[in-house]
């Protein structure tokens, strides 16, 4: 999962709700595909360029393309981290230990949310480049990875909120 | 005693609370339910109250106080509704997209066709966002898979997306 071996990543700009690419699911690509490799850079440069931001899916720089990066390393809530990654053609294999959490978006600046999601996962894919990797990890980390999984599924947070009272105007921006 | 329905809307400041419920309270009222929030700058609050004045006598005791504040009250009587209980299987609803009139009547609408009951409802404007988020009990013979696909192409026809799934109720 070695990002350093990218080419040159480009900051894109970031779509926002009620983009309609946000609520597509995204296809299957060519790990190998320069403009594969190509977009993991970019989503890496944009996710780095933006506050707070860890994680980043393709459908929030307009690609239907299953792939998104991750970074909760410097999170103060993350236990296990496997570091900066990128994931292409993602699939959840295992989840486990449900808790409810409190989320917010990139594309959907001005709310956060209550979601319940699996604190223990399991997750495989490939790297930009085809090596097949599986991500076992935990926390918040694995909300991370389930959030930007929801997003390559054509989903965003606000689908999956626990109630009419568990969405929040956002009070601080990173 | 008397039930009471009080509602309050307008400018948001510190102490609107305390101002009518503290007059509520030396009318002898008693707060039951309530809620109380701010939409889009507004406050709003929602009361049931038992108190030993009729509405009228309320009132007029909340009218200055509210005027006062910039706030519009309202106060009728009420009858004792007994609470239905769970009629079937808790359910959250989630619609968003770009806004538009008539999102929140064409969704309830359907639900309600399909003999839903809408518990309680909240709708966010941001930016260009629409968000309504609905819990919903629906009647235990209710075909979930079925009115998930007529939301899914009503949505379609708004233009929005939405989602239907059972709300999480397991407690500690």
């Amino acid at each position: 999962m070695d990002a350093s071996v990218l080419p040159p990543g480009r900051v894109l700009p970031v779509v926002r709700a009620p983009a309609h690419v946000l609520s597509a699911p995204a296809v299957d690509v060519d790990p190998a595909d320069a403009a594969v490799v190509q977009l993991a850079a970019d989503l890496l440069a944009t996710m780095d360029a933006s506050p707070g931001c860890v994680g980043l899916a393709a459908p929030q720089v307009d690609v239907r393309w299953r792939v998104f990066c991750v970074d909760a390393t410097a999170h103060r809530k993350t236990r296990t981290s496997h570091g900066r990654f990128v994931l292409v053609n993602p699939k959840l294999v295992e989840a486990s230990r449900w808790e409810k959490g409190r989320e917010g978006c990139l594309s959907v600046p001005d709310l956060t949310g209550d979601v319940k999601r699996a604190t223990r996962v399991v997750m495989c894919g490939v790297t930009p480049g085809g090596e097949e990797v599986v991500v076992e990890t935990d926390g918040f980390e694995a909300r991370a990875l389930q959030h930007e999984l929801d997003h390559v599924d054509g989903l965003v947070f606000l689908d999956r909120v626990a109630g009419a009272h568990a969405v929040f105007p956002r009070k601080v921006y990173m | 005693m008397r039930l009471l329905a009080v509602t309050a809307i307008g400018h948001d400041r510190p102490g609107v609370i305390a101002a009518i419920t503290g007059a509520l309270a030396e009318l002898g009222g008693n707060l039951e339910d309530s809620t109380m929030t701010i939409l889009r700058g507004h406050f709003a609050m929602m009361l049931i109250v038992s108190a030993p004045a009729p509405p009228d006598a309320v009132e007029r005791v909340l009218a200055p106080v509210g005027a006062d504040l910039g706030l519009v009250v309202t106060v009728r009587e009420v009858t004792a509704e007994a609470s239905p209980g769970p009629v079937g299987g808790p359910h959250v609803l989630t619609v968003h997209g770009a806004d538009r009139p008539g999102i929140v009547s064409a969704v309830t609408r359907l639900v309600a066709d399909h003999g839903g009951n809408v518990t309680d409802l909240t709708t966010r404007l941001a930016g260009e966002l629409y968000l309504l988020i609905a819990e919903v009990d629906l009647p235990p013979d209710t075909d979930v898979v079925e009115l998930a696909g007529r939301l899914a192409g009503l949505a379609k026809e708004l233009g929005v997306e939405a989602s239907l799934r059972p709300a999480e109720t397991d407690v500690l």
